[in-house]
């Protein structure tokens, strides 16, 4: 097998036991980008050379008997809303084109210190804002099951290059279901940890209060790895968790489901829903309690509620998190001609910079936020927020986890929802609440629907904290389905 | 309108915001030093100049500064309570929003007792909250040093982050025509606690202390407030107060006219006393404050809050009237000394040994005289504590007279040493060598032999002139009451 093909965990291997060195697991996927890419376009930056460099790092490490962590030398992309301080940082947006950081976010950080080597930065919607990856100023990412459909978003460069092994692991942020939904809709594993469970210093921010990093992998157990490897508490992020975690790479491992209550979300399913996608999810749930697992129905009834409520909360810390791209410091700045105001510059430089969704989730912040509405509108989203984390908190009283969709359909093609934000918003319609709680939240690939044979993807929910849960059920779903399918389920993507 | 008659036909109302930056070693937000006067631009990080991605963590020590403030002016500490933005564009600030207290603030409803003329006047405090200073833009071109006009701005990032503390105070009524003083005894009043604190310098003059001044004008016999302006960063004591009568004085001839008050920032010139109108509240900023989600709330401990309460240091009030009974000085010399700010100052010179009445005496005098025409607050001059009360030692022990002292003095504050090396630079010693001294007599009893005479014929008060003469001619190094003595003698003569 190629070593594009084989797993971060086995990668990892080979580059400490000397079998193969870092530099041609990274020279392997170089060359893997650069054959898939004109047709994926997952990626904004790769540099060959920063990336050929790292590596020569790790084997030099390795070479000097140093004992290498379980990802050292393993390639990775990262969403290119992390600042890296040797890569351009853009956030998918033209008014950050050409930047770059001074300094590392937590998680590149981290990461490079585990010695994973960074092979690019990967498209997204821009400013995270966004289900497809059309948003971002850099053109649409295209979903590698069929190119003419979208991979998902905000984090669609993520998935799609992890989906076209172009990158055996990937960094992506779930603020209403930028992880998730891109993992079902390109068939991969992707995780929105604990809110404050990842660090989000040196994460471009969305929405402060949701916004969190998190892991895409082929398979659970990579995906537990590189979570691992870039949690932990953050003195530099003061809503960063300073409490001991289970172990995520050890419930990978277990993958038991034996005994355990899971609770399907009554509110998500039926009209709306692709018939495919739901039959994918109730023989998922049957094979749960075929393997000894409790299944009962809980209601949520707060959930219904989840989207709008999210959509004021999200554009309002959006409004102000967005309002330091002025071009007064850094990034794009237009008409300073010499005749005109720093208001005008301003003004001119943010028409010009932001794309229209980035704008109407301004003016949307702006408005919720105003003297005389906040109440209505920014005040009653919180109030839905609080209901969000009572109708979690009664439902974990009953059940250890919850289960759903993660999204109401498969990828649907590249401009469909376009022109219709509605429409686009109705993707994160599951994924939504985990956020507004800050629960624990993992899709894994449960088959392909009927209809157009494209991923389906299932929501595993945990409470606070309970990372460890969504890996263990989500291990056991993916031990049994493959043993069923015989392989992983991106085996039986079309080859690129 | 002219202050006496404004105040015959109306009844003011003041209200006053203050900001004090904190002395804490790092910013509010980052671990950028607070140090004032570094080149531009070189205090700052990703953090304070809001670099995408960088995220605030607070500053444990500004948010213990701003309690102990609340504590002394006897506010109520919130047990639960949060940093919200205030969202405005402007160059100067790095994120365009200020993270600050909205709603809930750190400390609440307290009050402050100040004095004027004798008589006591409890301020209310409305909130004492935390925030983030923004950074400082310089315009250059155009007459005004105002954006306006400007040839282009310049932004000097090292006071962005730096924190703040803004304490507001309810509508003060009630003060009549003493409402400038009353505004200037509160500014006076607030800088002794926040310094007696030890959390800020509060240099005025460095902008590290600076008020906002309300000021509303009710006619007499009407219980109803009028509209307020509020004149922003007035930045001296006597600024204060000269813009509360200001403004009077502007309000009640406008309405005398007939006019109505605008509310609006109005801005103060020092150079003529007034102001001039802003940015008026019908075009004001709808701030669209909302918590900020980027930091946890703050929950002080109560027992720690009791800590610090009990630890707070005697308080300024307390403290004038100690060191009143302890020195022996009448309310109007401790209520000038307070004015002058001279207390710790005085009270730092009795300490290194001198009597009260001598430090009192320097300090209010040829100091307090030195500073006004160097235009420095007294406490800049180079000249310590110690050096005067060494100064009063050799006064007390004989070896200078006033004069010579003055002299010294001089010497110390030209940077030419301490007052030991001065009088040795200077020679200023008093002459007390005998043989000297009747020298100089003998030569100005034979140059002033009618004075002389008439002493001698019994007029003991004309000796006076002869002494000055001996002064003079020993170019103030005799001592005088020796000189009297000898002068006396040679004469014979006994009193
Ligand atoms: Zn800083």
């Amino acid at each position: 097998m190629s070593l594009t093909h084989k797993t971060a965990a086995e990668l990892g291997a080979l580059i400490a036991s000397g079998e193969v060195s870092a530099v041609e697991v990274a020279q392997a996927h170089l060359d893997r980008i650069a054959a898939v890419e004109p047709q994926v376009n997952a990626f904004l930056h790769v540099d060959a050379e920063t990336t050929l460099e790292q590596a020569r790092t790790v084997d030099a490490r390795r070479a000097a008997g140093e004992r290498l962590g379980p990802l050292a030398g393993v390639p990775i992309a990262h969403k290119d809303v992390f600042t890296t301080a040797d890569m351009p940082t853009t956030a998918g947006s033209k008014i950050l084109e050409g930047w770059r950081p001074p300094y590392d976010a937590t998680v590149t950080r981290r990461l490079r210190e585990a010695g994973l080597v960074i092979l690019g930065k990967t498209n997204l919607d821009e400013f995270a804002m966004g289900s497809s990856t059309e948003n971002s100023a850099y053109g649409p990412t295209r979903n590698p099951w069929d190119l003419s459909r979208i991979p998902g978003g905000s984090s669609g460069g993520s998935s799609a290059a992890v989906a076209a092994y172009e990158a055996p692991l990937s960094t992506g942020t779930d603020t209403g279901g930028s992880i998730r939904q891109p993992a079902a809709v390109t068939g991969i594993v992707g995780m929105k940890p604990t809110y404050g469970g990842s660090s989000r210093y040196g994460l471009i921010a969305f929405a402060s209060s949701l916004d969190t990093p998190g892991p895409f992998a082929r398979n659970v157990m990579d995906a537990a790895l590189l979570q691992e490897a870039f949690s932990g508490h953050d003195p530099l992020d003061s809503t960063s968790i300073d409490a001991p975690v289970p172990s995520v790479v050890e419930a990978a491992r277990q993958g038991d489901v034996a005994g355990l209550r899971i609770g399907v979300v009554k509110e998500f399913g039926g009209e709306g829903y692709q018939p495919g996608v739901l039959a994918r999810f109730h023989e998922t749930v049957e094979l749960l309690e075929s393997l000894g697992a409790k299944v009962v129905e809980v209601s949520c009834p707060s959930f219904t509620v989840a989207l709008p409520a999210y959509y004021l909360i999200a554009p309002s810390e959006c409004s102000s998190n967005l309002a330091r791209f002025d071009a007064m410091r850094y990034g794009l700045r237009v008409g300073d001609d010499g005749t005109r105001s720093a208001e005008e510059v301003m003004a001119l430089t943010r028409a010009a910079g932001f794309g229209p969704e980035v704008k109407r989730r301004i003016i949307l912040g702006t408005y919720a936020l105003s003297s005389g509405y906040y109440d209505a509108y920014y005040g009653q989203a919180q109030k839905v927020r609080t209901l969000i984390a009572r109708d979690f908190e009664a439902a974990f009283g009953q059940v250890d986890v919850l289960v759903s969709p993660t999204t109401p359909t498969t990828a649907f093609p590249i401009g469909e929802r376009a022109d219709d934000p509605m429409a686009m918003y109705l993707a994160d319609l599951c994924t939504i609440p985990a956020n507004m709680a800050g629960n624990a939240a993992i899709s894994v690939p449960c088959g392909l629907a009927d209809e157009d044979g494209l991923p389906v993807g299932l929501q595993i929910m945990a409470p606070v904290l309970g990372d460890d849960r969504c890996y263990r059920v989500a291990a056991a779903v993916e031990n049994a389905l493959e043993s069923r399918w015989g392989g992983a389920l991106l085996s039986k993507a079309p080859a690129l | 309108m002219p202050y006496d008659e404004a105040l015959e036909r109306f009844e003011p109302v003041l209200g006053l915001e203050t900001h004090v930056e904190l002395g804490t070693a790092s910013k509010m937000f980052c671990g950028c030093p607070t140090t004032f006067g570094a080149p531009p631009n070189t205090h700052v990080c990703p953090v304070c100049l809001a670099l995408p991605g960088a995220l605030p963590t607070a500053n444990a020590a500004a948010i213990e500064a701003t309690i102990r403030i609340g504590l002394a002016l006897n506010c109520s500490i919130a047990e639960w309570c949060r940093f919200a933005r205030k969202n405005y564009f402007y160059p100067d600030m790095p994120k365009n929003y200020q993270i600050s207290q909205y709603d809930e603030p750190l400390c609440f409803d307290g009050y402050l007792d100040v004095e004027v003329n004798g008589e006591v006047v409890r301020v209310e405090i409305e909130r004492v909250h935390l925030e983030e200073d923004t950074g400082k833009s310089t315009h250059v071109g155009g007459a005004t040093g105002r954006i306006h006009g400007a040839d282009y701005s310049i932004v000097d990032y090292n006071r962005a982050g730096i924190p703040l503390v803004e304490i507001v105070t309810k509508p003060i009524p009630g003060t009549d025509r003493l409402a400038p003083e009353v505004a200037r005894a509160y500014g006076t009043e607030l800088r002794e606690l926040v310094r007696g604190l030890g959390v800020s310098d509060v240099r005025m003059e460095e902008g590290s202390m600076r008020f906002d001044v309300n000021v509303s004008l009710m006619p007499r016999g009407s219980s109803e407030w009028g509209t307020r302006t509020e004149t922003k960063n007035v930045n001296s004591l006597r600024s204060v107060e000269r813009a509360v009568r200001g403004e009077i004085e502007r309000q009640a001839a406008v309405l005398a006219g007939g006019g109505r008050i605008i509310q609006e920032t109005r801005h103060f010139h020092e150079d003529t006393g007034s102001t001039t109108p802003g940015r008026s509240k019908e075009e004001a900023q709808d701030y669209r404050y909302f918590p900020e989600p980027d930091l946890v709330p703050i929950a002080p401990d109560p027992a720690w809050v009791a800590e610090l309460k009990a630890s707070l240091p005697e308080l300024p009030g307390a403290r004038r009237k100690r060191l009143q009974r302890e020195w022996g000085v009448s309310d109007l010399d401790m209520q000038s000394m307070h004015n002058a700010d001279a207390i710790d100052l005085v009270e730092a010179t009795v300490a290194a040994g001198a009597p009260p009445a001598d430090a009192r005496k320097w300090w209010m005098g040829e100091l307090a005289r030195r500073a006004n025409e160097a235009g420095v607050p007294l406490r800049e001059l180079r000249i310590t504590p110690d050096e005067i009360a060494r100064v009063c030692a050799m006064v007390a022990g004989g070896a200078l007279n006033d004069k010579l002292a003055r002299q010294v003095l001089e010497g110390v504050l030209n940077g030419e040493g301490t007052p030991d090396e001065v009088v040795a630079a200077r020679g200023l010693q008093i002459v007390n060598d005998e043989g000297e001294l009747s020298a100089i007599i003998d030569q100005v009893l034979a140059g002033n032999a009618d004075a002389a005479d008439k002493v001698r014929g019994g007029k003991i008060a004309a000796v006076g002139a002869l002494v000055g003469g001996v002064m003079k001619a020993s170019r103030g190094k005799a001592d005088a009451g020796r000189a009297r003595e000898l002068i006396l003698e040679k004469l014979g003569v006994s009193e």
